[in-house]
């Protein structure tokens, strides 16, 4: 566990920093990444740029996960509500005539806007039970939104208004948007994070309670922290059905979207930005290698994650901080000696 | 089928909800009570991962294909009520089989002495362990119960439509809401939680073919939004 202390009650003996300069250095080595990366169609094949764009989809959804899982406690099995309303907020307009790729702002704001009744809904519901009411909440938005005969009902739907695009330009362009929300989502989830609101959910996220007595605002902190997630899995949607050119209801609405983002926060980390990173590059390996061996692959997904879990609850990014002390993007405080 | 027969099936039967029990308490004592020893949260995690390895594994054994139990002509067979109502034997029985279970376990919880060392573990963990209570024993006892019971609802749930590796969620869902409808902790609220949701896909069926199970949603959000604590408000510990 991180050291929180308030700078105050410091003794002269020891030096706490936050978030200067080893910030800064992780900031340029991520900026110099992300860079690096968006000179990529330029390089390799679109079939690479493709594995990415799915990577990036992946990291996008676990970040979100994480955020909630790994600050606030609120393990959510119904995020694939958020990732439909995503994708079906590009779809509608898109039929009206909307560029999908500028559109995918809006399906962010939707999503949002959403999630903030949902929220107090669910929030009536604790620890396991809101695990499955936001699943109930996912099921619900799924069969009202198959009713629509519009949006393709049952059997799914094309994507319009991209068919003109070269298909070079659109895989490069679909990339670029991918790189720009999963670089956007680790920058909200960083700033967060070091904002006064970051304090307040490092401390709900090592003890709740603790955290309340102390005039910590729990259930204003989980609500944003739920509105910001729902955003974030929105965009992971609507870059899956601009990625894709269509949507199926019910892969879009998939309990397998949840099961994919809890393996890949848990097994990177839950509760560091870095973890899902980790999680997500782990993931992909895996799922290249084995995918084609089909339910044994999900039945070893399943038992690795039962098993860290278990024994590794701080994944493979809580062994790596703790014993080499690494933090690309430090948003705690560090006390030196 | 005769009575030698039925009574050697039943025993068979039992065995089986036995064998549930057994594999119940061992998975709750080798798995889920060092995952509650982590945290709370690792058991949730923990035991969607087992849901996972689970489902797919009868996916390997079992294949998607979907099956059902032949019952013969006792699945169709109903007795009429009214000439515009009538009664199937398989709903009848599954319905008073419930009743019968949620009885069972309402008197085995009030009046026995490990339904109260239940009771006080879901209640205070460390306080009946500082009573004598071997909570890890009781949350065993408490599981076999609860895996036996399950075992009991999927041949119930066999018995009455078809089903697939993948039929679980569902119900889990449908099993989730009628708890918080009728109120979580109180066993006779679960009962009736269960049927309302019952009547409220039934009725939304009548209403559009296509969205009973959306009624049934509609009305558990309806009770969260109005009555949080569900119908019944639990005697027993939440």
């Amino acid at each position: 566990m991180m050291a929180t202390i308030a700078p105050g009650t410091a003794t002269a003996a020891v030096r706490v920093t936050r978030s200067r300069r080893p910030a800064l250095w992780g900031l340029i080595g991520a900026a110099v990444v992300v860079i690096l990366l968006a000179t990529l169609p330029y390089v390799v094949y679109a079939d690479v740029t493709d594995l990415l764009v799915n990577a990036f989809i992946l990291l996008v959804l676990a970040s979100m996960w994480n955020l909630l899982a790994g600050y606030c406690g609120l393990i959510s099995v119904g995020q694939q509500a958020y990732v439909g309303v995503g994708a079906y907020t590009v779809l509608v307009l898109a039929q009206h005539g909307v560029n999908p790729y500028l559109a995918i702002p809006f399906a962010v704001v939707v999503s949002g806007a959403i999630a903030v009744p949902v929220s107090f809904l669910v929030f009536r519901l604790r620890a396991e039970y809101f695990a499955i009411g936001t699943w109930v909440v996912a099921e619900a938005f799924f069969l009202v939104l198959i009713r629509f005969r519009s949006l393709g009902g049952g059997t799914g739907t094309g994507l319009p208004g991209l068919a003109l695009v070269d298909p070079a330009f659109r895989q490069a362009l679909t990339y670029w948007s991918a790189l720009a929300v999963a670089a956007a989502a680790l920058l909200v989830t960083y700033l967060l994070l070091s904002s006064r609101m970051g304090l307040d959910l490092t401390a709900i996220r090592d003890n709740e309670m603790a955290a309340r007595s102390s005039g910590v605002r729990v259930t204003w902190a989980k609500r944003v922290v739920y509105v910001v997630s729902a955003a974030g899995c929105a965009a992971g949607g609507a870059l899956l059905i601009v990625s894709q050119l269509n949507v199926v209801a019910s892969a879009i609405f998939s309990v397998g979207w949840s099961a994919k983002m809890i393996f890949i926060a848990l097994i990177g980390g839950l509760g560091s930005i870095e973890g899902p990173i980790v999680g997500t590059a782990i993931y992909t390996v895996i799922q290249q290698t084995l995918a084609q061996f089909g339910a044994w692959y999900l039945i070893l997904l399943g038992t690795v994650a039962v098993l860290i879990a278990m024994f590794l609850p701080r994944g493979i990014w809580g062994v790596v901080t703790s014993q080499f002390h690494i933090q690309v993007f430090p948003v705690g405080y560090w006390l030196h000696r | 089928m005769n009575w030698a027969n039925a009574i050697v099936q039943g025993i068979l039967l039992g065995g089986l909800y036995a064998l549930f029990a057994v594999f119940g308490y061992g998975v709750q004592r080798l798995i889920i009570q060092k995952s509650l020893e982590v945290s709370p949260l690792t058991t949730l995690l923990v035991t969607f991962g087992l849901s996972v390895v689970i489902q797919n594994l009868l996916l390997v054994a079992a294949s998607a294909d979907s099956h059902s139990f032949d019952l013969g002509s006792l699945i169709s067979a109903s007795m009429r009520v009214t000439p515009e109502l009538s009664i199937g034997y398989v709903p009848l029985l599954i319905f008073v089989t419930a009743v019968v279970v949620l009885s069972g376990l309402q008197l085995f919880l009030s009046r026995t002495a490990m339904g109260r060392a239940i009771r006080a573990s879901a209640d205070d963990q460390e306080a009946s362990s500082i009573a004598g209570v071997d909570t890890r024993h009781v949350f065993g006892i408490a599981a076999a119960i609860a895996f036996a019971t399950v075992a009991l609802a999927g041949l119930a749930l066999g018995s009455s439509s078809s089903f697939d590796p993948s039929a679980g969620p569902a119900r889990l869902i449908f099993a989730f809401e009628a708890v918080i409808i009728g109120g979580v902790g109180s066993l006779w609220g679960t009962l009736a939680g269960g049927v309302i949701l019952g009547v409220a896909q039934a009725v939304g069926a009548q209403i559009d073919p296509s969205g009973g199970v959306l009624a049934g949603h509609l009305v558990f959000l309806a009770v969260l939004a109005l009555r949080p604590q569900g119908l019944i408000r639990a005697r027993l510990a939440t």
